[in-house]
């Protein structure tokens, strides 16, 4: 399958029907999504290795996989998320606090899913596939004009719940969009060794409609996602895009990425920026209009002081917090529990 | 009278009938009315999108109940066999278990998974296993267990209505056997799920059981009867969590017990509960809490399942022995 592209890595947009809508405006607000997000995770990373956060997986490198697709749906649409989609949770709406609790270690989540239809997290790969697929069935009896988009990586579509889930969402006809992000690696293991079939032609033989996209031209996948949420909301069954893209960082702050891959890979991939791509659309289409990109510089800037400052200033959560909310309606044996830790901290003399 | 397998029958059509958000959902639940016919007649009258015959996959079926959940239906999901349940394993334990905890308290996931349990029906490996202990160890599940048709029926209704996951043991072998049930919510026969039932009362040795091992246990007080020993029998029915009070203040007035169960006694809730009344009544002990259960072996073939399971004998052999301490 040919790969779908509308931007060149030298910034030409493509003659393409598909291009049609592309606008100064569209482009200055992918742009702006992908350029606050990547300030973000890089200040997210600085905020860890100050020992602020307990963990940090960045998403630098993938913003315009998530940017483009996850505003190319509705906002009413539904979002599964894996664990390092930052810069979609930021598209709609989920502010630092609530993004880097979960990696403080303050809380287990950040967010109301609901609020955002946003799901939290999902650390367990490819879990949240099958409770896409159960909330899209849901949708389908509601008769609700919704459609279900979950994000997933390369790694992620090994595990046998992925598999599940393409193969139930087919067979249940449900409005489900499945995103994956391609994005090299699954912490060392490059997809040579993760599978033996690209996986939009695995994800073709389950019955879905596959669309493989350069996942690094936000303009490609917006326009790839649109068209495939356009078709799973008209009933013609659920769809699966593979963005290739690079994770341009280590797994997780925890992770040496130097000792299994190249520097000559990173160098070529850095040659494919998604930032530095859009860019330069912007500037050869005389679409970054004068102050655009000082302004945008300004609340980046800001963006990182206010993420700097929510991170220090979330407090250390009361011990009576881990014992909430085990069960909708606390037992008598864990009142008891939590009863008797408060009562054994509060007889410690200060 | 009705069978076990009537009366939960009679409980998922309840739930069905009296909220449109409830489905059933499992391999072979429709057209087929499930391996055990536990789901008879359900399809038919309620349609295929409220009982849904799913794709062979266990992670799926619980996958996609919590995601329907979080939709705001509450699935009721068949598990073919018990030891078919593990690759939910996943979906349940870090899932199901605790999306209300680590939402905050957020999102309430109301799936009953229903899991066929324990052996005695002569079936082929991985069909007869008694794996409560690794639920009930799972924080953020509600683990229950029918031994009679009464709570088949009304124990599985408060499953269906509870906000938090259930998962729901039915022992297979005694799907076949008649109980009263009660007709109606108000009848002292109903009981809290939460809550331990003096099945037989006595004065000399308490027994603890539950699922396939209370009919086990009635039978071997009514022969104790006989030799003048009074065995009182305990069904806890909830497993996690477990009526310590109910069992504290049994064991405190006979001073003796003894836990009875199918799954093997390394790591099963008999060590649990053993354990728990030892710090709670250790003065009232006359003797060891004894456990009588499986070996720690695999489940053995069919036709050595009578030396593995516990029956009359082996639990009278018990009962002797905490007599004699």
């Amino acid at each position: 399958m040919e790969t779908f592209q509308l931007v060149s890595p030298e910034g030409v947009l493509a003659d393409d029907p598909a291009a049609a809508d592309v606008d100064g405006d569209l482009c200055r607000g992918l742009y702006r999504d992908m350029v606050l997000a990547r300030r973000l995770d890089a200040e997210a990373y600085s905020l860890q290795r100050q020992g602020e956060l307990g963990l940090w997986l960045q998403s630098w490198g993938q913003e315009a996989a998530q940017v483009g697709s996850i505003r190319a749906i509705r906002d009413t649409d539904w979002v599964f998320p894996s664990y390092r989609d930052h810069a979609a949770a930021m598209c709609r709406g989920i502010g630092p606090e609530e993004l880097l609790a979960q990696w403080r270690g303050v809380r287990q989540s950040g967010w109301d899913p609901a609020r955002h239809r946003f799901h939290l997290y999902t650390l367990v790969l490819a879990a949240q596939l099958p409770h896409a697929v159960g909330y899209a069935m849901g949708v389908q009896r509601d008769g609700a004009d919704e459609v279900v988009m979950t994000y997933f990586g390369d790694g992620s579509s090994s595990e046998g719940e992925a598999n599940e889930a393409f193969n139930w969402a087919v067979t249940m006809a449900a409005p489900v969009l499945f995103f994956c992000q391609n994005n090299g690696w699954a912490i060392s293991t490059p997809t040579s060794a993760q599978y033996g079939a690209p996986l939009h032609r695995r994800a073709a033989g389950f019955g879905l409609a596959t669309q493989l996209v350069d996942g690094n031209d936000v303009l490609a996948v917006r326009a790839a996602t649109a068209r495939a949420a356009a078709a799973v909301r008209a009933g013609e069954g659920p769809a699966l895009i593979e963005a290739v893209t690079y994770r341009m960082a280590g797994h997780s702050t925890s992770d040496d990425p130097t000792r299994y891959r190249s520097g000559a890979e990173l160098d070529h991939w850095a040659t494919l920026d998604p930032l530095e791509r859009l860019r330069r659309l912007l500037d050869d289409r005389g679409w970054a209009t004068p102050g655009f990109v000082e302004e945008l510089e300004t609340e980046a800037t800001e963006l990182a002081a206010e993420v700097r400052r929510v991170c220090r200033a979330m407090p250390d959560p009361d011990a009576d917090a881990m014992f909430a909310h085990t069960l909708a309606v606390e037992t008598r044996s864990q009142a008891a529990e939590r009863a008797g830790y408060a009562a054994y901290t509060a007889s410690f003399v200060d | 009278m009705l069978t076990l397998s009537q009366a939960i029958n009679r409980a998922l059509r309840h739930g069905l009938e009296s909220d449109p958000k409830v489905l059933v959902m499992g391999q072979d639940v429709g057209r087929s009315g499930g391996v055990f016919r536990v789901t008879d007649g359900l399809q038919k009258d309620f349609g295929a999108d409220r009982v849904v015959d799913t794709p062979l996959a266990e992670a799926g079926i619980v996958g996609t109940a919590i995601g329907l959940a979080m939709r705001g239906y509450r699935p009721v999901c068949e598990i073919q066999f018990d030891g078919f349940v593990y690759p939910a394993f996943n979906q349940i334990t870090s899932q199901l278990a605790k999306l209300h905890a680590r939402s905050g308290g957020r999102i309430t996931v109301p799936v009953v998974v229903r899991i066929p349990v324990s052996g005695g029906i002569g079936a082929v490996e991985h069909h007869s296993e008694s794996n409560e202990a690794y639920f009930a160890h799972t924080a953020g599940l509600r683990v229950m267990v029918a031994a009679t048709p009464q709570d088949g029926h009304w124990m599985l209704r408060q499953a269906i209505e509870s906000d938090d996951p259930v998962i729901f043991f039915e022992p297979k072998c005694r799907y076949w056997s008649k109980g009263e049930v009660a007709e109606t919510a108000d009848d002292p026969l109903v009981l809290p799920a939460e809550v331990a039932r003096t099945v037989r009362p006595g004065t000399d040795v308490t027994l603890l059981t539950w699922g396939s091992m209370v009919e086990t246990c009635l039978a071997a007080a009514a022969a104790a009867d006989g030799e003048g020993r009074s065995l009182e029998v305990v069904d806890l029915r909830s497993l996690s969590p477990i009526d310590t009070d109910a069992l504290v203040a049994a064991v405190a007035r006979t001073g003796r017990a003894v836990v009875v169960h199918e799954a093997p006694t390394f790591g099963g809730l008999g060590s649990e509960v053993a354990a728990m009344l030892s710090e709670r009544c250790f003065t009232s002990l006359e003797s060891p809490v004894l456990r009588v259960g499986g070996f720690n072996v695999p489940y053995p073939a069919a036709r050595l399942e009578g030396h593995y399971r516990p029956d009359l004998d082996r639990v009278l052999d018990a009962v002797d022995r905490v007599l004699a301490w």
